[in-house]
């Protein structure tokens, strides 16, 4: 039972199909002049015009990249030059604070807005940290540990209040094909995506890059991408995003439902059988991600219990020795280091079954009354 | 690998020995499911693999203690990325699934702050012992028994012998060269009946052996000797390092009727039985006698003004009953047991010997043995 969505879903079967017809296809590189060449550049044209339309973007405005990872690296790095000025908040993913970190060290200056205790970052707070020379403001659409979806008409308001100088990116891997995204509205000018989070393959992302916004390359080479982006496509990633966009878009509203079905569902379990605990984030959130702290529990522990017992939860973000590292979003959002240590983030899509969802939330449930007593049997013993 | 392929490996390669460190102690169901610490070293990852052939459903953790430190021959500390990567290799090897834990906030402050205080105490610290009691045989348990284990295995060479009836009894391992039951003697009653160290019934040769016939990736992987948040550095570094140099206390060296020898820059620089940076020139050798954190002497004298009566023991623990009258002490980590009469009081016990006895340092542990059975322990307090 995945409750570990926010790390990545299956691919969809109407997306495996589509990858594996294109494999067995002669398809090529799509830069190739000849006849295989152009079938791969339609294949590639036909994903950028689905993922364009997700988030109400023009085409030519989305650049294929490997991943979200990549898509925020381009971003930062290729606009947050030094002797400029980036506005951005201490809860973003790692490849946003770490891009900005490198560029700070480079000789930019940074702002790093804190959350409210529910997540979110205010326009009144990036208004007041605009500078006449801020080029970038970066702030994560829906944050994918604990579900806060940012203001971001109103923040793109402010923003775009001061004029053409100033761009604002938003990290909208966690929100894609959740939250309703029209940059049409004008809610974002550059704005990341990842692949796998929809449904799609993993190891393929786009930045989307409104009008003639100049953002520098970062992997250079070959003429690909519009010169923003070099290497041959990944096709087989890119057609499956695109698959994986359309159904998204295609299926948005009724898969919410359903989700937010789950949510109260698996809430109203924790509820009952395994209080005492505590929600984070916003209430308006994101519906899939539940970031819940048990206080007193080590949820590194719930996490491997409950992966014995066949559901996949996680904690904070992964770090390269396989073990939990405290979360510095919940850290932002005030959290002290043992109710960061408590705190289990189930994170769930569409197809979850509700059944599955109340298993799932039954096992929890368990699992944390099991260390409850253990975590109790250990009092006075030692020292 | 299956469990059946593991145990007859062990069992070619280890005979007689094989099928011990192979048996499943009664109070455990076949399939009974057991949480293996694997710290990405030889030991544990054999352990792992003969609780496998022993038919227990292992689950292999790794706990994440600190950050890897360097080690001057280039190979690191514990809990490096290559530990776990090590631990996560033999447990795909074995057919057994792999996690980390992240304990590190208790290791910090039940081992690592311990450490200083007791050095900056004028003591001198056990920090593997207080590891075990804090974090693998309590900590790590509440992570096992959230897991549903009902036992920790580890890769210790010490032996438990009895079942829940007759109680259960701590030997030394069978390889009295790397017998590590000095550093177990915490471990009550409660802790025994749910530990299992199966590698205690080998000699080390014997689990290299058997490394390299099921082809562990950590076979040939060299022996940890230091404190693991040491290596590479002085303890004293480590010291200073943590309590961020505010604490040092400096003070004089003075001999035992108060005479100025000189002066020093730290108590926590000191063992008592040390030699080294004390002066002596010349003359007989000078050993620090008593170290006062108060006044930050450090005293000095004679091999002579080493020897003791006895001593006082605080925090005492018994493996099983209470034990009065004649025992064996050792006094640190491979040290010969000596003769002794234990009189236990309230909440700790006075050691004496026949006649005067060196090797007293307040702050190790004291364990008491009957043979090779542990009877208990608790810390050196002070002479008698």
């Amino acid at each position: 039972m995945n409750l570990d969505h926010n790390a990545g879903g299956r691919a969809r079967p109407e997306v495996i199909d589509a990858v594996a017809a294109w494999l067995r296809s002669d398809a090529a590189n799509p830069s190739s002049v000849h006849a295989a060449g152009r079938r791969a550049r339609d294949a590639v044209e036909d994903a950028r015009d689905a993922v364009a339309a997700l988030v109400g973007a023009r085409p030519a405005e989305v650049v294929f990249t490997s991943g979200g990872t990549e898509a925020n690296n381009l971003a930062i790095r290729g606009l947050a030059a030094p002797g400029t000025h980036v506005i951005s908040t201490a809860i973003e993913h790692a490849s946003v604070l770490r891009p900005l970190a490198a560029a700070r060290a480079s000789g930019c200056e940074v702002t790093l807005l804190d959350p409210a205790r529910d997540g979110t970052i205010t326009a009144a707070q990036v208004e007041a940290a605009l500078r006449a020379d801020t080029r970038l403001v970066s702030v994560g659409w829906a944050n994918g540990e604990i579900g806060t979806v940012q203001p971001m008409a109103a923040i793109a308001g402010v923003v775009h209040a001061r004029g053409r100088g100033t761009l604002l990116h938003s990290d909208a891997v966690q929100a894609a094909g959740t939250c309703a995204i029209d940059l049409r509205r004008g809610s974002a000018d550059l704005l990341s995506l990842s692949g796998h989070k929809l449904g799609g393959l993993p190891g393929v992302g786009a930045l989307i890059v409104r009008g003639d916004a100049a953002v520098a390359p970062q992997i250079l080479g070959g003429a690909h991408e519009r010169e923003r982006r070099a290497g041959t496509e990944n096709v087989p990633g890119i057609v499956s995003f695109g698959v994986a966009a359309r159904l998204a878009d295609r299926e948005r509203e009724a898969a919410q439902a359903h989700v937010r079905r789950l949510r109260e569902r698996i809430v109203g379990i924790l509820q009952t059988a395994a209080a005492p605990l505590v929600v984070h984030g916003a209430a308006d959130g994101l519906s899939g991600t539940l970031s819940v702290a048990f206080p007193g529990l080590r949820a590194d522990a719930l996490v491997i219990a409950l992966d014995l017992d066949g559901v996949a939860a996680a904690t904070g973000p992964a770090c390269a020795a396989g073990a939990a590292e405290p979360s510095h979003v919940l850290r932002a959002i005030g959290c002290d280091d043992d109710l960061a240590r408590a705190t289990l983030r189930l994170s769930f899509a569409a197809d979850l079954p509700l059944d599955d969802a109340e298993r799932a939330a039954h096992l929890v449930a368990a699992c944390v009354l099991r260390a409850r007593r253990t975590g109790g049997a250990r009092v006075g013993h030692a020292a | 690998m299956r469990p059946e392929d593991v145990a007859a490996r062990v069992r070619e390669v280890a005979g007689d020995a094989g099928i011990e460190a192979l048996a499943r102690p009664a109070h455990l169901a076949a399939g009974a499911r057991v949480v293996a610490a694997m710290s990405g070293g030889v030991d544990s990852a054999v352990a792992a693999a003969l609780l496998r052939g022993a038919g227990c459903d292992v689950i292999g953790v790794s706990m994440r203690l600190g950050t890897a430190a360097a080690r001057a021959d280039g190979h690191t500390g514990c809990c490096s990325l290559d530990d776990f990567d090590d631990a996560r290799r033999a447990a795909a090897r074995l057919g057994i699934p792999h996690y980390v834990v992240d304990l590190r906030d208790v290791f910090q402050s039940r081992v690592i702050d311990a450490f200083t205080a007791t050095y900056l105490a004028g003591r001198t610290p056990n920090p593997c012992t207080l590891c075990n009691r804090d974090v693998k045989f309590d900590a790590l348990w509440d992570v096992a028994a959230t897991m549903q284990a009902v036992a920790i295995g580890t890769g210790h060479y010490a032996r438990i012998a009895g079942d829940a009836a007759s109680g259960f009894a701590l030997h030394a391992a069978r390889d009295p060269a790397k017998d590590q039951s000095y550093f177990l003697f915490t471990l009550g009653q409660r802790e025994l009946a749910r530990t299992l160290f199966p590698a205690g019934a080998l000699a080390k040769p014997v689990v290299r052996a058997i490394a390299t016939a099921l082809d562990l990736p950590v076979a040939q992987k060299p022996e940890s000797q230091d404190i693991c948040f040491v290596v590479g550095r002085s303890y004293a570094e480590v010291v200073e390092e943590q309590s961020a140099g505010t604490a040092a206390r400096a003070g004089r060296i003075v001999d035992r009727d108060g005479g100025v020898l000189g002066t020093h820059a730290g108590i926590h620089r000191f063992t008592v039985g040390q030699r080294r940076g004390v002066g002596g020139g010349a003359g007989e050798p000078r050993y620090v006698t008593s170290i006062d954190a108060a006044s930050g002497d450090v005293t000095v004298g004679t091999r002579a003004d080493l020897a003791v009566a006895g001593f006082v023991v605080r925090d005492v623990r018994w493996t099983g009953r209470p034990h009065r009258g004649a025992a064996q002490v050792r006094l640190r980590h491979r040290h010969a047991p000596v003769a002794c009469e234990v009189e236990p009081g309230e909440g700790g016990a006075h050691v004496r010997f026949p006649e005067p006895t060196g090797g007293v340092t307040p702050g190790q542990a004291a364990v008491w043995y009957d043979g090779d059975r542990v009877l208990g322990g608790g810390w050196i307090e002070e002479r008698l």
